[in-house]
């Protein structure tokens, strides 16, 4: 039974009052400048408002100035932890449009880097929701093993984050010869770490208590909202583009789509977990089989699409990522919209965070992986 | 018996006072010459054990830690300290001014009384009352006063929830490091530490206590670490929620003395644990291993109470850098539902077992 | 009772998962060669960057002082920032002829994006990327570089 308190000199009930909390754009929770307008009771979240656009450069519309060649550096700098997926989908919509044969070895090069990137995004992913959670201590544990990633992009590419490796009609250079090397090494070290993620934090009871049954997104809820990638998984959505709509080498390889019932925070971790074996599978089956080749189709130095619309969708390492564009005949394109998981991801954040508390809200927000730059472009 | 005794300093401290003065001067002088001892050791406990965590959580995390201060960055924290007294003291706009400035003196004094209890090494003891636990349990959890005013004077509603937080969990978990503690008293038959640490001369309670000791001294040690704030339990300045809960609204000196109480707090509770399950300056002894027992007789009871405290802070850093925070209706639920019963349950096997004297 | 026993058996399954977790990080501690951060700046003689790191782009200068640049702007064109800024001349030959030639590579390391088209761009390999890292200064003007060394001119052969 709960007891009203009454205001002694009047004998009514104390009356209680919602009240609001900016949560960012400064918040070490929200990973970048995402405002939340929170309308709390005590703890209790009664409504999440995302306030976008801190971080807005307009990169759709730059686009319309850049040739095609030039709009695969932008794409970088959106989700900057599938950077190389970004790439990827631009040029496979080029490439769409040129009507050219992309040769097999550009194809599983850029599998096999796509699954790194994959790897490195959700070793990012895991040490900070540990630190969101708490244990700082698995942020550093994480960025040990996506190093190495890192290092093998720098090798082969030149740079660690922003990779720009792609260019329409296959790859900037050819692989570095320590690249097989290299990969090799890190899927058997990886493999020996990750059964510690799971010691770690996977195990714990107080991780279970934190993440079981918070942030309950239904499927018809993942559906309507758009919700893809792990997220949209772990609710059951199937919806992964490597497996639906194939592009680049996934015809080749066997892997499985991951997918729970759940839809809880417990659920959307255990999915990108157990993405990152699949991936390690994926790259382990490619990895020796790179086909002898060019890596790179020739093209002209001005590439000029054919008048019409292009789009083209990848899986990037929060869901699905689509490259939409209208082209005029014109070298760079009259409009073109990207689609990006990020945004329709954090539309369901409402409908997760009402009811929970604000420590729950942190959590459902890192189990969204959310980078800020991809929202707002 | 112990070989090193301090009363023999501090009694010819006294006797070489007496001398020419009157006792009112004599009292005086040695309250003067205690409280510059406590205020040293506070900023001496504060730079040490800042600096540990700071290497401490470096290893767990496959860092190297402060380097670049000294050989190995052992200035680190006095070079910390210094930026922090030169730091601007801001107060926010709308704050309560008198409020605002005074929380961080109550949370100090609320540890210096606390640390005022602690029994160092034999014969170096300030204040040993006869109901010395229940005095250390009182002042300890009134530094929450302290938290609770520093979140309301702030008008930040993040250190508000950070405060309301602290007050809860620390309410909460008084009672277990009450409960645990009581546990050890049956046993030992008083209240005062001296005695405490004389009964434990054959052997720590924790190794004779039998099982319910073990389970009081793991009671202990979570509620212990919860009552400080830290570790699993750091709801009330939780970083990744409330960017830094009580103390957001607070910079340079102001901060400083949340930020050294935290500490001393961990040293407080680890020096409680240590004094009364681990025996606090008593050596370790075995049986009737005569010459073990020797060796363990040279080691000056300073060094074997600060080693305990150093190994349960170690522990209790330990938790920190390992575990994910706890949700606070988890932190209350682990209390009541978890802790309370079975320390209950724990105190009346305990009693049986003194009744029955199956202790050893 | 055999809530009790359930009760019990929980508590004891939550403290294996909690030591589960301590002996993780009790092993990395206890093994300080699994130290993955370094001291930067005291390393700088044994850091060595990869060969394709894109650090920033520099004009390559054979002994002679002479560069490969022929002025195309090729990169300028390419450049998606307008990093490159290529400002040319016209000197005469000894044969009477009148050429064009670079009067200064102008290059904002500001606005860099390090994309390395232009790298890929050139028709004469002249630029490629250096492996220097180290782009701190204390003036934003500084990071405006002329690439081509004063008094250096076209390498023989070069068109």
């Amino acid at each position: 039974m709960e007891e009203i308190a009454t205001n002694k000199n009047t004998g009514k009930p104390l009356e209680t009052q919602e009240y609001f909390i900016n949560m960012g754009p400064q918040h070490p929770s929200t990973h970048g400048v995402l405002r939340l307008l929170l309308t709390l009771e005590g703890e209790i979240i009664h409504n999440v408002e995302p306030h976008l656009g801190y971080i807005h450069r307009s990169i759709e519309k730059m686009c319309e100035k850049d040739s095609y060649t030039q709009i695969i550096h932008l794409t970088d700098r959106m989700d900057y932890l599938s950077s190389h997926m970004n790439n990827e989908a631009v040029s496979l919509a080029v490439e769409q449009g040129l009507e050219v044969e992309i040769p097999d070895r550009v194809k599983v090069i850029r599998t096999i880097i796509s699954e790194l990137t994959r790897l490195s995004s959700h070793q990012l992913w895991w040490g900070v929701f540990g630190m969101d959670l708490g244990a700082i201590t698995s942020f550093l544990y994480g960025f040990r093993d996506r190093e190495m990633i890192i290092d093998i992009f720098e090798e082969t590419c030149g740079a660690r984050l922003t990779m720009n490796y792609n260019v329409p009609g296959g790859l900037m250079f050819d692989i570095h010869p320590n690249f097989q090397k290299g990969t090799k090494a890190f899927v058997t070290h990886f493999k020996k770490k990750l059964p510690e993620y799971d010691q770690l934090l996977t195990e714990n009871v107080i991780f279970e208590l934190r993440t079981k049954g918070v942030g309950v997104l239904s499927k018809e809820d993942a559906i309507s909202f758009g919700v893809t990638g792990p997220t949209g998984r772990a609710s059951g959505f199937s919806n992964d583009i490597r497996k639906h709509n194939p592009y680049s080498a996934y015809t080749q390889v066997d892997f499985n789509e991951v997918l729970r019932e759940e839809g809880d925070s417990y659920a959307r971790y255990k999915v990108r977990i157990q993405e990152m074996w699949e991936s390690m599978s994926i790259i382990e089956q490619l990895i020796d089989n790179i086909p002898e080749g060019d890596y790179k189709v020739k093209t002209k130095a001005v590439i000029k699409l054919p008048k019409g619309e292009y789009y083209q969708k990848v899986e990037t390492a929060r869901g699905e990522f689509g490259v939409y564009i209208i082209s005029e005949g014109g070298k760079s394109p009259y409009r073109l919209k990207f689609r990006s998981p990020g945004f329709s991801n954090l539309s369901a954040l409402n409908r997760m965070a009402k009811g929970a508390k604000i420590a729950d809200l942190v959590v459902i927000m890192s189990t969204l992986d959310l980078v800020i730059p991809d929202i707002d472009r | 018996m112990n070989i090193y005794d301090f009363k023999n300093l501090t009694d010819s401290i006294h006797a070489s006072l007496s001398v020419n003065l009157s006792p009112t001067a004599v009292t005086i002088i040695e309250f003067i010459i205690i409280a510059s001892a406590f205020m040293i050791l506070f900023t001496l406990l504060g730079l040490v054990l800042v600096y540990a965590e700071r290497k401490i959580a470096a290893f767990f995390q496959l860092r190297l830690g402060p380097m670049r201060v000294g050989k190995w960055g052992i200035a680190q924290t006095a070079a910390d300290a210094i930026k922090l007294i030169l730091k601007e003291p801001l107060v926010t706009k709308n704050a309560d001014k008198f409020l605002f400035n005074l929380a961080p003196f109550i949370i100090i004094l609320s540890t210096f009384l606390a640390l005022g209890a602690m029994p160092f090494a034999k014969g170096l003891h300030a204040l040993d009352f006869d109901i010395g636990i229940l005095y250390l349990t009182a002042v300890s959890s009134f530094g929450v006063i302290g938290i609770l005013i520093a979140g309301w004077s702030s008008d930040n509603k993040y250190s508000l929830i950070g405060a309301m937080r602290s007050g809860a969990q620390v309410v909460s978990y008084e009672l277990s490091v009450g409960l645990s503690l009581l546990t050890v008293v049956i046993l030992a038959g008083s209240l005062q530490f001296s005695e405490i640490i004389a009964s434990q001369e054959t052997g720590w309670w924790i190794f004779r206590g039998h099982i319910p000791a073990m389970i009081a001294f793991i009671i202990f040690m979570i509620a212990g670490t919860a009552e400080t704030g830290r570790g699993p339990f750091d709801l009330p300045e939780a970083e990744s929620e409330l960017t830094a809960g009580y103390h957001t609204e607070y910079s340079g000196l102001k901060f400083a003395f949340f930020f050294l109480a935290e500490f001393v707090n961990m040293f407080i509770i680890a020096g409680i644990g240590a004094t009364v399950f681990l025996g606090g300056w008593m050596p370790f002894h075995i049986g009737n291993w005569e010459g073990f027992n020797k060796i363990m007789d040279f080691i000056p009871s300073l060094f074997w109470f600060f080693g305990k405290v150093a190994f349960l802070i170690f522990l209790m850093m330990w938790f920190k850098w390992t575990f994910p925070r706890l949700r606070i209706d988890q932190l209350l639920r682990l209390e009541w539902k978890y802790l309370l019963p079975i320390n209950l349950v724990n105190i009346l096997v305990m009693a049986f077992i003194v009744l029955m004297g199956w202790h050893f | 009772m055999k809530a009790i026993v359930k009760y019990i058996i929980s508590i004891i399954s939550a403290l294996r998962t909690l030591i589960k977790g301590m002996a993780i990080t009790g092993h990395y501690i206890s093994h300080p060669k699994e130290i993955i951060t370094q001291q930067y700046p005291e390393n700088r003689e044994t850091l060595k960057m990869f060969d394709m790191f894109r650090g920033e782009v520099v004009l390559t200068h054979n002994e002679d002082n002479e560069h490969m640049c022929t002025g195309c702007s090729a990169c300028e064109v390419v450049c998606p920032n307008g990093t490159i800024e290529i400002i040319s001349k016209r000197i005469e030959m000894p044969d009477g002829k009148k050429k064009k030639v670079i009067d200064k590579f102008v290059y904002h390391l500001s606005m860099c994006t390090f994309c390395n088209l232009c790298i890929l761009s050139c028709p004469t390999d002249a630029i490629k990327m250096s492996q220097d890292f180290e782009h701190a200064v204390f003036d934003r003007s500084q990071l405006t570089k002329v690439l081509n060394k004063p008094g250096s001119k076209l390498m023989e052969g070069v068109r």
